[in-house]
């Protein structure tokens, strides 16, 4: 789950890390009413759940209230790579002298977290890291012991920081706390500011909280926005599916993420584009195949369906039984490919002899005809 | 023969007293496997009963190990929330081979359970989120239909769980058989992957040729390929899934995911390129090239 920028903003502050005042404005109204409380230069800042929002005209400075109120009329309302700004941050503007980074993200090789630090901060870190990669310290990070202050110093001193040694070590150890303590899987400040006063605080921030981690944060569903999600997603998690929209024309149904995935790599192979990943998961029944097949007939991009079912702990029949029962009630309208093969295939052959629906007996030969008729 | 495990490994079902545990140990049985006891905290001194077999339940893998001190390995059927606290029980008692079929553990957890295992040398963990293992007529150590799998000489490696039953029916038609078969797991942080497993089918004397199934997310298949290159005297038949996948979306399983330009299948068609493995454009592929490999 991704948090926007004043969400992660207050869970570092929960955490003892100073980041700027600010509060969510909602109405070009509500942002004067808050920059005039301030009384100071306000940054407008979209919240959305996307990079580049500086370089997409959705952060603007506000000299005064009346400002303020402009800044976010203009920024309210505007879409950034697609996606609609529906509330802005206001913020109390900070005094930079120095812009860097410091970052963690959940790195693979080390099967740790990497802290990442750099005197580059305020600028795309993936960029620098294509372009500089001697700019960023790394430094991984036990995950038992956690990160120490005297760590965060050292590396604090190899990146080559100037300013406060133990406030800035504080920042990023608060970082560790807020990551570890809310179960994050990437949680960055950019930038790490140094104030000409010399106070370090977290200008910017962003945080993405592990899913299945959610069940002992129950203090972060507030932060959940399901409107953020394709609604066809989101009736998918409620039937328990491992669903994702896709941007093609077919419909993709299988058991299994890596059978599903195939599947998808095999639609493209063939010619066409699949509309949706949909994993039925293991040991699934009529019911859960028939709210499948439901989900993606709803979808208007979909014009034909590829389903691939390789029973293992499924059952090829119940699958069978869940498609015909669509079938029957109408709810299946465009053309299907099926392809089944493995546990009780038999008796799922016996169930669809007799009904209008093409079996073939290997995915490629599935997805080569449901390409070709959902192309006429 | 095989790797890992055989018809003489002992088995523990850990929460062999819930539904999951029961029906899989009933199924394990079934095919041959010797479980020979079960754990599930505060049903101690129960007995779990299938198949004319009664099988002893502990409080503990202490307890159960203290019982069977020739326990050789142990299969974890609890939800994800107690999934790294069951692994570091079982290896902490000193079971050499712990397999975790948990779906949906917190990152973070497994982190801890990696790096502590790091302690332990003589531990191995396979998993979590996987299918478990199997050395076909010998011994079934997972959740995948038995009915799939042929003995035979050819090792497999394989991120996914369906990719792994059919490509293993698809062998079996065409009579080929598998000394082992691991599923190592869908999630970003796994106890076992490829590096681990290549290294010992090169070793084993019953297995011929090893086919690896990867998929988007990560760069396990990069090491592998690189390792492959300098140390592998077997072949190895490559397949990756996920090559049409957007980045930046989670495919199913919570590793398969694309970050910035770590994890493409680009990168990784590139690694076994380079690595001169082949890789099969498609399942039925993988048929063709084992054959190839195998000389038939």
């Amino acid at each position: 789950m991704k948090l926007h920028e004043y969400q992660a903003k207050e869970l570092l502050a929960s955490y003892g890390v100073p980041v700027p005042a600010g509060k969510i404005a909602r109405t070009p109204e509500e942002a004067k009413a808050i920059a005039n409380e301030y009384a100071s230069l306000t940054v407008i800042k979209a919240q959305v759940h996307v990079g580049g929002r500086g370089k997409a005209g959705g952060v603007k400075l506000a000299k005064d209230a009346n400002d303020a109120f402009e800044k976010a009329q203009a920024i309210l309302g505007m879409d950034i790579k697609g996606l609609t700004v529906k509330k802005v941050l206001v913020a109390k503007a900070v005094d930079i002298a120095k812009e860097y980074y410091c970052g963690l993200i959940h790195d693979r090789n080390v099967q740790s977290f990497t802290l990442m630090v750099s005197k580059e901060g305020g600028v795309d870190i993936e960029e620098v890291a294509a372009t500089n990669p001697a700019a960023i310290t790394r430094f991984a990070i036990d995950p038992i012991k956690g990160l120490r202050a005297f760590e965060a110093r050292q590396i604090a001193l190899d990146a080559g920081l100037e300013g406060n040694l133990n406030k800035i070590a504080a920042m990023m150890v608060g970082l560790w706390n807020a990551c570890a303590g809310s179960d994050a899987t990437l949680a960055e400040i950019n930038p790490l500011v140094i104030t000409t006063t010399g106070e370090v605080i977290a200008a910017d921030a962003k945080i993405d909280i592990d899913d299945n981690a959610m069940y002992r944060h129950p203090e972060l569903e507030a932060y959940r926005e399901v409107e953020a999600e394709h609604p066809l997603e989101v009736e998918a998690k409620a039937f328990g599916f491992s669903y994702v929209k896709l941007d093609g024309h077919i419909g993709v149904i299988g058991n299994g993420a890596g059978l599903v995935m195939t599947s998808l790599d095999v639609v493209s192979r063939v010619g066409g584009k699949a509309a949706n990943f949909l994993d039925i998961g293991g040991g699934a029944k009529a019911e859960i195949v028939y709210n499948a097949v439901k989900l993606v007939c709803k979808d208007p991009d979909v014009k034909g369906i590829l389903i691939n079912i390789f029973g293992g702990i499924t059952r090829a029949d119940e699958v069978a039984k869940g498609v015909i029962r669509a079938l029957e009630e109408g709810i299946l309208n465009k053309p299907l490919a099926m392809r089944v093969a493995g546990t009780a295939v038999a008796e799922a052959n016996e169930l669809l002899k007799d009904k209008p629906i093409n079996i073939y007996p290997t995915m490629m030969e599935a997805a080569t005809a449901v390409v070709k008729e959902a192309a006429q | 023969m095989s790797i890992l495990i055989n018809k003489s490994s002992k088995v523990l079902v850990q929460g062999i007293t819930g539904r999951e545990g029961a029906y899989h140990a009933e199924k394990m049985l079934e095919y041959g496997t010797q479980v020979i006891a079960g754990s599930t905290p505060g049903k101690g001194g129960q007995v779990f009963s299938a198949l004319g077999k009664t099988i002893p339940v502990y409080n503990s893998v202490s307890e159960a190990k203290a019982a069977h001190p020739d326990l050789d390995a142990t299969i974890i059927f609890v939800p994800p929330a107690a999934a790294a606290d069951a692994t570091l029980e079982a290896a902490h008692a000193g079971i050499p081979l712990i397999v975790n079929i948990a779906e949906g553990m917190p990152v973070l957890d497994m982190m801890k359970v990696v790096k502590e295992l790091k302690s332990l040398p003589n531990v191995r963990l396979i998993g979590g989120n996987c299918p478990g293992l199997i050395t076909p007529g010998e011994c079934k150590l997972g959740i995948m239909p038995a009915s799939t799998f042929k003995a035979g000489r050819v090792g497999m490696i394989s991120r996914s769980g369906t990719l792994t039953y059919e490509a293993s029916a698809m062998l079996a038609a065409a009579d080929i058989g598998c000394s082992t078969v691991v599923g190592i797991g869908g999630d970003p942080m796994i106890g076992t992957t490829f590096i681990d497993l290549l290294p010992m089918f090169n070793d084993d004397p019953n297995t011929d040729a090893v086919v690896m199934i990867g998929e988007i997310g990560g760069a396990d298949e990069e090491q592998a390929a690189e390792w492959i290159a300098k140390n592998m005297k077997k072949p190895v038949i490559a397949f990756i899934s996920g090559r049409t996948a957007p980045k930046g979306k989670r495919m199913g399983h919570a590793g398969a995911l694309i970050m910035g330009n770590v994890g493409t299948a680009e990168s990784k068609l590139e690694a076994m390129a380079k690595a001169n493995v082949p890789v099969a454009d498609t399942m039925e592929e993988i048929i063709v090239l084992t054959k190839k490999a195998l000389g038939l």
